[in-house]
């Protein structure tokens, strides 16, 4: 039930209505429409009352990044610049949350590289900022394809880290995710992942909330740590300044402090098993053999599934919605009937199967493969050919593979 | 706005910190003349500091936190250096996150401000080192000045990297040898205060922290300059006695020195002309408030 002091049925000045987020994402009517991904983070923004977003281009998230700015234009965000690289635009946001505003912003591939340095940073002060993470490759020569490598990186820095699959996904969790970050006992920033180009520049049929409700705004003093905006000021801001001291207190705090972040993390696991009706989907987890994926892997490993039900192999799908909550027990459970378990990725050194490794027993079931990368799309049939030549069975040959 | 936001509770009163009941009873909020002369007589807001005996950079920190014209909404951002080890002692908000990026902070966190409190003043200082305004963060410092981001720079220019045990900097003078300037540095002191102008500030003082009533007039000119109109920047001489090998008592005198009229701290000022029609401004109406309140006691005395 509303308190009078609550916002919700109220409007904004756009005219939209502060609605319930369980409401506006359950229960309220939704429309299809055929929009690219970069087009759907648009107007999952509009829903989001947003305080402040910040830009900068870098391919390919350069155009949810500019169509966010006409949002602003429109009125619907409380302020929008671009900011002079990565590095900056993520101290930017920082320092917008710091003050107080629900934050917004968009990377990709060298993009979050660059700013790697603001991640840990940004958990560590308790920032619910909102980073989308369109994945491209990092690596030299100069890449602008799809490639996932850059998860890697973001998964030890306490942030919060979701793969979408698709564009559906995305305009979800966008909103979704704000309600996870800003629980008074998580308040983490979240990177939510997809993979470049597959979810940003491809059209699909997304079905999407009211244009005319809202997310109720951000309330920066349910924050665990305080706001700095002088609301409430401080005779000083602690005893000691820890960084100069070399004793047990100091050290005591820096590891509490971490050991916090990570606990944060831990309790982020029931808020989005809430939102997102669990951390995994599966399908088929009685069959003998299972691909466990994330991102547009999954959509491809779905693909495989129905090709070698042709051929009369049975096999189960395990989606990983989150990567940080890491669904460890999901995984453990979904994979226990399976023999062979097949983690398809679209990055050189296969983090997740490495991740999947160390979850659940007898990891030599775990094949980490078939493996892209570089912007190599990743068609069904490789995967059904890693399966096969797994099994045993014979298995056609693919192009330039010499077998 | 005054004390209202941090008064305690009756009940409350004497379970709370001295330092507490000190901020209520002494501190200068809401007081419109606030300055340097407070210092020592009233709850100051910086409660100890950590850093060497004599540091001018104390003695800085002190002055600015005297004069600032509205501690009780003024957010600071510092960064990684020296500094770092004063501002958790400080009772104004402030924000230290990474080493460099403190311009970038403060541009996202004055945005924030103006859409969270429209039409309420809520002023940004940014205070960081030679080495973070000038040299790691360099790019972030002009950008913010070329986007006329609406807060204060200043920089305590101590001419090397202190904290890290006396490295080269970009605003160290040549010749000078230092660590990692094993045979002097090779070029000149940079020169941010005439770059800082040609990058859009509206306010620009070179200048060393000896006079205590120069750092309140150019730290309150600075303040209402970039509230109102654009972004300002101080370059404060805080000489590291401990670098340079002087002694304690020796700060002020190596400041004085470095400010005679041929020195590279000579005072040296920079007001655009929209600011210059808003320190008139500013001084009419001070003097306004003073003849009044002269009246008003002569009236009372009366």
């Amino acid at each position: 039930m509303a308190d009078i002091h609550s916002v919700i049925g109220t409007k904004n000045k756009k005219g939209q209505t502060y609605t319930d987020t369980w409401k506006m994402m359950n229960e309220a009517p939704r429309t299809p429409s055929f929009y690219t991904g970069s087009e759907v983070i648009k107007e999952a923004l509009r829903r989001a009352s947003c305080d402040v977003m910040i830009a900068y281009p870098i391919t390919p998230q350069s155009e949810a990044a500019a169509l966010i700015g006409e949002l602003f234009a429109e009125g619907y965000i409380g302020d929008y610049f671009r900011g002079e690289s990565e590095f900056a635009v993520m101290s930017q946001c920082a320092g917008a949350a710091f003050g107080g505003a629900r934050v917004f912003t968009t990377t990709a591939g060298p993009g979050t590289m660059r700013a790697m340095e603001n991640f840990p940073m940004w958990s560590g002060a308790r920032l619910p900022i909102q980073m989308i993470v369109t994945c491209r490759g990092i690596n030299s020569p100069l890449s602008i394809q799809p490639d996932t490598l850059e998860i890697a990186y973001l998964l030890n820095t306490g942030m919060l880290v979701w793969h979408a699959e698709t564009a559906q996904d995305f305009f979800d969790w966008i909103l979704k995710g704000y309600m996870v970050s800003e629980e008074p006992d998580v308040h983490l920033p979240l990177a939510l992942c997809c993979d470049g180009f597959f979810v940003t520049h491809t059209k699909d049929v997304v079905n999407l909330t009211p244009a005319d409700m809202c997310l109720p705004p951000y309330d920066p003093y349910r924050s665990p740590v305080p706001c700095m905006d002088m609301e409430c000021p401080p005779v000083r801001m602690m005893r000691d300044p820890f960084v100069m001291k070399s004793n047990y207190i100091s050290y005591a705090t820096h590891a509490s402090w971490q050991q916090e972040i990570w606990a944060a993390v831990e309790r982020s696991r029931k808020h989005s098993i809430h939102w997102l009706n669990g951390l995994i989907d599966t399908e088929n987890t009685d069959a003998e053999i299972m691909i466990v994926a994330s991102g547009t892997a999954v959509s491809q490993g779905r693909e495989a599934i129905r090709l070698l039900e042709d051929e009369g192999v049975r096999c189960g799908l395990v989606k990983l919605k989150t990567l940080r909550p890491w669904p460890e027990e999901e995984i453990r459970e979904a994979t226990k009937n399976a023999k062979h378990i097949f983690v398809p990725e679209f990055n050189v050194t296969g983090w997740l199967a490495k991740e999947i490794k160390a979850t659940i027993p007898n990891h030599e079931r775990v094949h980490a493969g078939p493996h892209v990368c570089g912007g190599m799309t990743m068609p069904p049939e490789i995967i059904v050919s890693e399966i096969k030549t797994a099994l045993g069975m014979k298995t056609f040959s693919l192009a330039g593979r010499g077998s | 706005m005054s004390k209202e936001r941090i008064q305690i509770s009756e009940d409350l009163y004497d379970i709370m910190p001295s330092d507490y009941q000190d901020l209520v009873k002494s501190a200068t909020y809401g007081k419109e003349d606030r300055g340097w002369k407070d210092i020592g007589t009233s709850k100051e807001l910086i409660e100890q500091h950590s850093l060497c005996a004599g540091c001018p950079e104390s003695m800085a920190f002190r002055y600015i936190l005297a004069s600032l014209p509205n501690p009780e909404d003024t957010v600071m951002v510092g960064s990684t250096g020296c500094t770092s080890l004063v501002f958790p002692m400080v009772a104004v908000h402030n924000i230290h996150s990474l080493f460099g990026n403190q311009n970038a902070i403060a541009s996202g966190l004055k945005r924030a401000l103006s859409v969270r409190f429209p039409g309420r003043v809520k002023d940004v200082v940014v205070l960081a080192g030679d080495g973070a305004t000038v040299d790691i963060g360099l790019d972030m410092t002009l950008q913010a000045w070329f986007r006329q981001e609406k807060f204060t720079t200043i920089c305590f220019d101590n001419e090397l990297y202190a904290n890290t045990g006396g490295q080269e900097s970009g605003l160290m003078q040549k010749g000078f040898v230092a660590k990692m300037a094993p045979v002097g540095k090779l070029f000149d002191k940079v020169r941010l205060p005439e770059i800082a102008r040609e990058s859009g500030c509206h306010y620009v003082v070179n200048c060393t922290v000896s006079k205590p009533s120069l750092v309140e007039k150019v730290i309150r000119n600075a303040v209402h300059i970039a509230r109102e109109i654009g972004p300002t920047y101080l370059q404060l001489y805080t000489p590291c006695i401990l670098e340079i090998g002087k002694n304690s008592m020796e700060g002020l005198q190596e400041m004085r020195d470095s400010e005679k009229p041929t020195e590279r701290f000579a005072y040296k000022e920079y007001v655009s002309e929209p600011a210059k029609q808003l320190l008139a401004e500013l001084a009419a109406k001070d003097k306004e408030r003073k003849a009044a309140a002269k009246q008003l006691a002569g009236q009372v005395s009366a």
